[in-house]
């Protein structure tokens, strides 16, 4: 056969072998991959070819100070990939837990027919009160149902920190006293609750933090009429973005008469939504959209977190690419100059499969170290960053960067497989470089 | 360049090695012009000749408040302002919610603001006289594969029809297209119907309209204008907020994201590698050559010009292979508008992404080429050649 063709075969089944490997990485668990590097930290200590690689590698490894600028660029290279692929991802993260995490099995939400959100929607009075003597309903020990229709609008506000004029716009909830118990995770953690029938607001967490004026005791303009901030709550997920009102001053000053964007119910027991949803579909006098709120909530995340996660893949894989052509440059490089070293090895009966593996280790390792300084540049930057964006159609959802395990290990997998793709080419042309070449070479 | 053959045998010199930092410096750009591209294409919304000359008027309470029909009136006879149309937001999505449509219920006189927007006479016309008819963006048309004279059922996630139920139909009778050479934002994706057609159907509407759009004469007295209409309303239920269509659709963005802000993040960590990946390799270059570069001094070449050859030697790199990532960025944009149909539309590449573009590689190439040229400069030819 032509050499050249050879070659060219050789590195075809390379590049087939590798794209195997990649999948494998990609989809095995993380105890394959511990069982696999185990069987190669065996090999290394039974078998006599597995030797020969520990040993060879122990020179690589330690030697690597004297390289120390070349192979800084492979950490950096790849710490900088992990850290934009875990920073874009928690950011996505951050999102779902925030929004996603919102409802529970337990309440459902009721909007009119044909909503997607509760800012389209309106329920009229005669509804409402259809709606809330359903059966399902769990009722509070007085006897009354634990459900709480709410009105929904939004508000401009200038922006904490922002320039005269830069605005954001704000989910204000108007709600009557059942709210706080259809929503058992919320409290008040400063201040008071607002009185009924007086212009008073009690501000969200994540709304306070977003907006200038949110803070108790201070009068807060929202149109034409001054309203007073006497509280501040926290419930841990979206809720925390909005302000919240008494529904009839709502509903007043935004013209809303005896309307309702959606009722929010706590039901007996999470069996009873297929019965709740059932009955208000099959009654004439309801034209309703019944969802459960973990449905419903999930539902408004699932598009922007999606987005944000392929924005983040995309990105991440574009600068991958580009780190392993880095990887590979450093470590053809790194072979180029131990070239006499590996002949001399392979002159005394060293046999090629420990050279690679022992080059391999060494990328390996610095792909290790680049993706550990990646996932904790990601971590400290950017873990509980704060961030905000237009969600559910009208408010600012504040949110927070959320870099989990889960991400820093998904970062870590991918910096190991640049470090693999990037050390594969060069080890195998350390092995296959001609031994008599090599001697003369430097 | 008389030297350009000299530069070009360094580059050659280790083939794999120029072209894998080639590779790397590409990624960098395509990922330059991806983002650049985006962030380009949202910085521009709103911001051309027209827009500059209109006023938008909403309610200052929030932007899903409605504002008085008869404040169109007041609003005319303010300084400066020559015409005055409004619009609705009407919710509109075809077979479910999934499909969201940019949905206006306008004025008659709504497309006289909007020069940009191309209609014939013929359809305009047609327009005028079909209770039930709609302009729909050229776009749109072909997403859903539209023909004019179709007659189209549209939800409303807002608004029910006359009898109740959500479900409306109309009758395509036009086409909005872009005028040739004008960037219009989303003109090419919306649809537009009539406004009294909507407000009689439906039950919610009580005389009243989403937004003014009103033109001024005077571009350079805009600023007082929209504090003359929002003057008309000021301590009444309906306080208006009036800003120039440019500012007002970067309001709205800087609320979806601070995309500006994203993008220079995660370019800075894409170039900060990429100065380290070049750096490392033009440094190691000019090590190997060490010998050679005395050689070149030796025969008289003068210690300027072998900084020149070397720092020329990383422009090129750079620029050749920031030029390739670029291309690659507009060819992969423009293909996935095509496979991807509608669902992701991304911009292709501006002029001045490429001018950007273009001035980053040239100051990468300077910055990965200062040291190792400052150092070639700096030979001493004696210790050079002696290998020391």
């Amino acid at each position: 056969m032509h050499p050249l063709l050879k070659t060219l075969l050789q590195n075809a089944g390379l590049v087939a072998a590798l794209l195997v490997a990649l999948v494998v990485w990609i989809l095995a668990p993380w105890y394959v991959l511990l069982a696999a590097a185990l069987a190669v930290a065996l090999w290394m200590m039974l078998s006599h070819g597995g030797r020969q690689a520990a040993s060879v590698s122990q020179v690589g490894i330690s030697t690597l100070g004297q390289r120390l600028g070349a192979s800084s660029v492979v950490v950096i290279g790849i710490a900088g990939v992990v850290a934009v692929l875990v920073a874009l991802l928690s950011m996505a993260e951050g999102y779902r837990q925030t929004v996603g995490g919102t409802g529970d099995a337990t309440s459902a939400i009721v909007l009119r027919g044909g909503s997607v959100a509760e800012v389209m929607s309106t329920l009229d009075r005669a509804t409402i009160s259809t709606v809330v003597q359903a059966p399902q309903i769990a009722r509070s020990a007085d006897g009354r149902p634990l459900a709480s229709p709410e009105l929904v609008v939004a508000a401009t506000l200038p922006l904490r920190g922002g320039a005269p004029g830069e605005d954001g716009s704000v989910q204000v909830r108007g709600v009557g006293d059942m709210a706080f118990q259809v929503r058992p995770k919320l409290r008040i953690v400063e201040g008071r609750m607002f009185e009924t029938g007086k212009r008073e607001l009690v501000v969200g967490k994540g709304a306070r933090k977003q907006f200038a004026g949110l803070d108790p005791g201070q009068p807060v303009r929202l149109g034409s009429d001054t309203w007073q901030v006497v509280g501040a709550f926290e419930a841990g997920d979206a809720t925390d973005s909005e302000i919240w009102a008494d529904a009839e001053v709502v509903a007043t000053t935004y013209r809303r008469g005896s309307t309702r964007a959606s009722i929010t119910a706590r039901l007996t027991d999470p069996g009873a939504f297929a019965a709740f949803k059932a009955g208000l579909d099959a009654d004439p006098r309801t034209q309703v959209e019944v969802s459960t709120t973990l449905d419903y909530f999930a539902k408004q995340s699932e598009g922007m977190s999606k987005v944000l996660r392929v924005i983040g893949i995309v990105v991440g894989s574009i600068m991958a690419v580009g780190a392993v052509f880095g990887a590979l440059n450093t470590m053809f490089a790194t072979v180029a100059a131990r070239a006499r070293e590996i002949a001399t090895l392979r002159a005394i009966g060293f046999r090629g499969l420990p050279v690679v593996v022992a080059v391999m280790l060494e990328t390996m390792l610095l792909a290790l170290l680049g993706g550990l300084l990646g996932g904790a540049i990601a971590w400290l930057l950017f873990d509980g960053y704060g961030a905000s964006t237009l969600a559910g159609g009208v408010g600012q959802t504040t949110f927070e960067f959320r870099v989990t395990p889960t991400l820093l290990w998904g970062g870590l997998k991918w910096a190991l497989a640049i470090g693999f793709v990037g050390g594969l080419f060069p080890a195998v042309r350390a092995a296959q470089l001609p031994v008599t070449t090599a001697l003369r070479a430097g | 360049m008389k030297y350009l053959h000299l530069v070009w045998a360094a580059l050659m010199r280790r083939k794999t090695r120029t072209a894998l930092t080639v590779a790397s410096i590409v990624a960098a750009f395509l990922l330059f012009g991806l983002l650049d591209g985006i962030r380009v294409a949202f910085a521009q919304l709103g911001k051309n000749a027209d827009g500059a000359q209109r006023l938008q008027t909403t309610s200052r309470l929030s932007f899903i408040e409605t504002l008085p029909k008869a404040l169109g009136k007041r609003i005319e006879l303010v300084d400066n302002i020559e015409a005055v149309t409004y619009a609705s937001w009407f919710g509109g999505t075809y077979q479910g919610p999934r499909n969201q449509i940019f949905s206006f219920a306008v004025a008659p006189n709504y497309l006289d603001l909007y020069p940009e927007i191309e209609v014939s006479q013929a359809e305009r016309d047609a327009f005028a006289s079909t209770r039930t008819g709609i302009l729909v963006g050229e776009k749109l048309m072909q997403r859903f594969d539209w023909e004019v004279g179709d007659r189209i059922p549209l939800q409303s996630s807002i608004f029910p029809n006359s009898d109740g139920s959500m479900n409306w139909s109309f009758d395509i009778v036009g086409v909005l297209r872009n005028r040739a050479g004008k960037q219009g934002g989303f003109n090419d994706q919306m649809l537009l119907m009539h406004y009294d057609y909507y407000a009689e159907s439906t039950p919610y509407v009580d005389n009243e309209v989403g937004w003014y759009v009103s033109r001024v004469s005077d571009v350079r007295r805009a600023d007082r204008a929209a504090k003359a209409i929002d003057a008309l309303s000021a301590n009444s239920p309906h306080e208006t907020r009036t800003m120039t269509e440019g500012a007002a659709i970067a309001f709205q963005l800087k609320q979806m994201a601070d995309i500006g802000m994203i993008v220079s993040a995660i370019m800075g960590a894409v170039f900060f590698t990429l100065l380290l990946l070049t750096g490392n390799t033009m440094a190691q270059a000019v090590r190997e050559r060490t010998s050679e570069l005395a050689v070149l001094k030796t025969i008289g070449f003068s210690s300027p010009s072998v900084l020149m050859l070397v720092l020329a030697e990383s422009m090129v790199l750079v620029v050749f292979g920031g030029v390739l990532g670029l291309g690659l960025a507009a060819a992969a944009s423009a293909v996935l508008n095509l496979v991807a149909g509608d669902m992701i539309r991304l911009p292709g590449i501006e002029w001045r992404s490429w001018l950007l573009g273009l001035g980053l590689m040239a100051a990468i190439g300077l910055v990965v080429g200062a040291l190792p040229a400052l150092r070639a400069m700096r030979l001493n030819i004696v210790d050079a050649l002696a290998g020391r």
